[in-house]
């Protein structure tokens, strides 16, 4: 009798998890871990405005995580209809493992389907004790340096590769002095959070580090959060132009019947309103209007860029990131 | 006995006597203040944290925190968690016991090294093997996906990690109880003509159920309490697959802190709970064995 219930209980479970999609539409949205409070308000307003055009509802399942872990869930079978991600790279793989989307889709949206950019800025505490201005005052000694690991977290990665364009650019190219100034970066670091807001809290709550380096979105946050007179953002001169893509996930929204809403889900978010929403979540829009507006917002830096300075995401990846890799041979824990 | 009695004496009013007895009070002493700081500092202090944080903006903020949907739906996703694991752990628990005590096969020592298992491998590697074998690159996932079967990332994966990690639970309690006992009161009840069932319903099962229900509620409190091999199976989407040690660590990395440690003073409370029950079934069974004892103590 107990057997017979337990199993009847097995088999509706099975069953009410199989059939989501009754009534109203639920869009899940993969994405990485700084989006929470921009991705909380763009949901709530492409809900209305899609009530207003299809007179649907519409529900949002928001799932958050460092940007390669959430991009192996994907792989692995989670269900998402749009991926939000912290880089192109990781959709990549999605497309790459699992044939989920074709390889080509970042051609198709707006610039390089990343409809908001950000940068990494370093967020030091009030009065910057330690006096860092620029990537060189990271690797001085007793400079204790808070990132999330480049393997699993996006984030980390931008902070990584703008720590190697600097390197780059400083010593004319030379990749062994490259070399030898991401080994002593990563030396001044006691912690690898697995994503950037881990990181953040690593920094912010538990009080570690001189130093944290972060999206300039995620440090904006903290101040918000914080309050400015605990910690101050400082913008080195150079940078990276952080481009957190967005894609559409074609095997699951044909399978969902979600294909419409998805795609209107993400043409939205280079809506004025969309761009309004991303500048506000201080991310930095890409509407030449809306940029104009928040102008005061975001500091000018020289950004270095994916495409042009590292040869696109595949090739820094496989440099990098890859088992193996320049990350892998100069990052030994605990030395 | 006139030396072993002048022994006595000496012993008793030597110094070295009276020295070796307040030795032993102080050594007493010293070992229950060590235990108490130790207490104090893992267990108190981290306890009296977590209410702190969670009461840090009074009473409302406390409770408005399960007012929202998804902790609601955490909380729901936990106690179904806990529902199925544990009944099927009980089943299961019982039947190995069973097996293990009371016949004798080849590959029984292997049979008992497999039950423990689960204790012996990380969460996390528990997580992953469902990962490995029902999710879209894994071995079943291609035949799930085409069926539209969802395991992983859905609730029947963190069932089947809720389970995988909790089902040493009622087997260990079981094991070396129903060893020690033996099968002779169900050879005896066979012998009288009892069948299987009633043998099982008015013999074993009486005899154990103290430590049925002692595991029972262990493995209870781990099904509630598991984060890592639920983590990685979850996929964490909020409302669906947050469990509650899952929710409380999305609240806390969204610096909404109060509500983190009020949900989190949920599974505080569970845990005292548990240490309650857990001591209220060891007394009742302390009580039973000595109401056991004394009627065969008067015979002899």
């Amino acid at each position: 009798m107990l057997k017979k219930r337990l199993l009847l209980t097995v088999a509706a479970l099975l069953l009410a998890t199989a059939n989501v999609q009754a009534a109203e539409v639920t869009l899940l949205n993969v994405s990485y871990d700084p989006t929470r409070e921009l991705y909380t308000e763009f949901n709530a307003a492409f809900a209305k405005e899609w009530q207003k055009l299809s007179g649907d509802k519409v529900r949002f399942r928001q799932s958050h995580g460092g940007s390669g872990k959430q991009a192996r869930g994907v792989i692995d079978g989670l269900e998402a209809d749009v991926v939000t991600l912290a880089l192109a790279g990781d959709i990549d793989a999605i497309a790459e493992r699992a044939k989920l989307l074709p390889a080509d889709w970042q051609q198709r949206l707006p610039y390089n389907s990343a409809p908001y950019t950000s940068t990494i800025v370093f967020l030091v505490r009030k009065g910057n004790p330690k006096g860092i201005k620029d990537w060189n005052d990271l690797v001085k000694p007793g400079v204790s340096v808070i990132t999330p690991n480049p393997k699993t977290s996006g984030g980390a990665r931008w902070n990584y590769l703008a720590a190697w364009g600097y390197a780059i650019n400083q010593n004319n190219g030379d990749e062994a002095k490259a070399r030898a100034f991401i080994s002593a970066l990563f030396k001044n670091v006691p912690v690898l959070d697995s994503g950037a807001r881990g990181a953040t809290t690593t920094f912010v709550q538990r009080g570690l580090g001189d130093v944290f380096l972060s999206w300039e979105n995620e440090a904006f946050l903290a101040l918000k959060e914080f309050g400015a007179d605990k910690f101050e953002i400082v913008a080195p001169p150079l940078s990276i132009l952080a481009e957190p893509s967005v894609a559409l996930v074609d095997k699951v929204v044909d399978k969902r019947g979600t294909r419409k809403v998805a795609e209107a889900y993400l043409n939205y978010l280079y809506s004025p309103q969309g761009q309004e929403i991303a500048a506000r979540n201080f991310y930095r829009p890409r509407l030449p209007e809306v940029a104009r507006k928040y102008e005061k917002q975001f500091p000018a830096l020289q950004l270095l860029t994916i495409d042009k300075d590292f040869g696109g995401w595949k090739q820094a990846q496989k440099k990098h990131f890859d088992d193996g890799g320049i990350f892998d041979q100069i990052y030994q824990p605990g030395r | 006995m006139a030396a072993t009695i002048s022994m006595l004496k000496g012993a008793s009013n030597s110094p070295v006597g009276l020295a070796r007895s307040e030795e032993n009070v102080w050594i007493k002493r010293g070992l229950i203040i060590v235990t108490l700081l130790f207490l104090g500092f893992f267990l108190f202090l981290p306890l009296a944290a977590v209410f702190s944080a969670a009461l840090e903006k009074g009473f409302g903020a406390y409770f408005a925190s399960f007012d929202d949907p998804d902790a609601l739906a955490a909380i729901k996703l936990t106690l179904i968690a806990a529902g199925i694991a544990v009944p099927l752990n009980l089943v299961f628990g019982l039947a190995a016991a069973w097996l293990i005590a009371k016949f004798n096969f080849a590959g029984k020592s292997v049979l008992l090294t497999l039950i423990d298992l689960p204790f012996a491998v990380s969460p996390v590697i528990s997580g992953l093997i469902y990962v490995l074998l029902f999710g879209l690159q894994g071995w079943f996932g291609p035949w799930l996906a085409e069926h539209d079967i969802k395991i992983i990332f859905a609730v029947p994966g963190i069932v089947l990690a809720t389970v995988f990690v909790t089902f040493p639970f009622v087997a260990r309690e079981l094991i070396p109880l129903m060893q020690e006992q033996g099968s002779d009161e169900e050879q005896a009840a066979l012998v009288l003509g009892a069948n299987g069932w009633q043998t099982f319903w008015r013999v074993t099962l009486p005899n154990v159920k103290w430590a049925l229900l002692y595991g029972v509620i262990l493995c209870n409190a781990r099904a509630m309490g598991e984060f890592g091999a639920v983590s990685v199976v979850s996929g964490h989407i909020r409302g669906m697959t947050n469990t509650i040690p899952l929710h409380v660590e999305i609240l806390y990395n969204e610096y909404n802190f109060v509500a983190a440690f009020a949900v989190a003073s949920l599974l505080a409370i569970l845990a005292l709970l548990t240490l309650v029950a857990k001591s209220l079934v060891e007394w009742r069974a302390r009580q039973e064995l000595a109401a056991a004892l004394e009627p065969t103590m008067i015979k002899d």
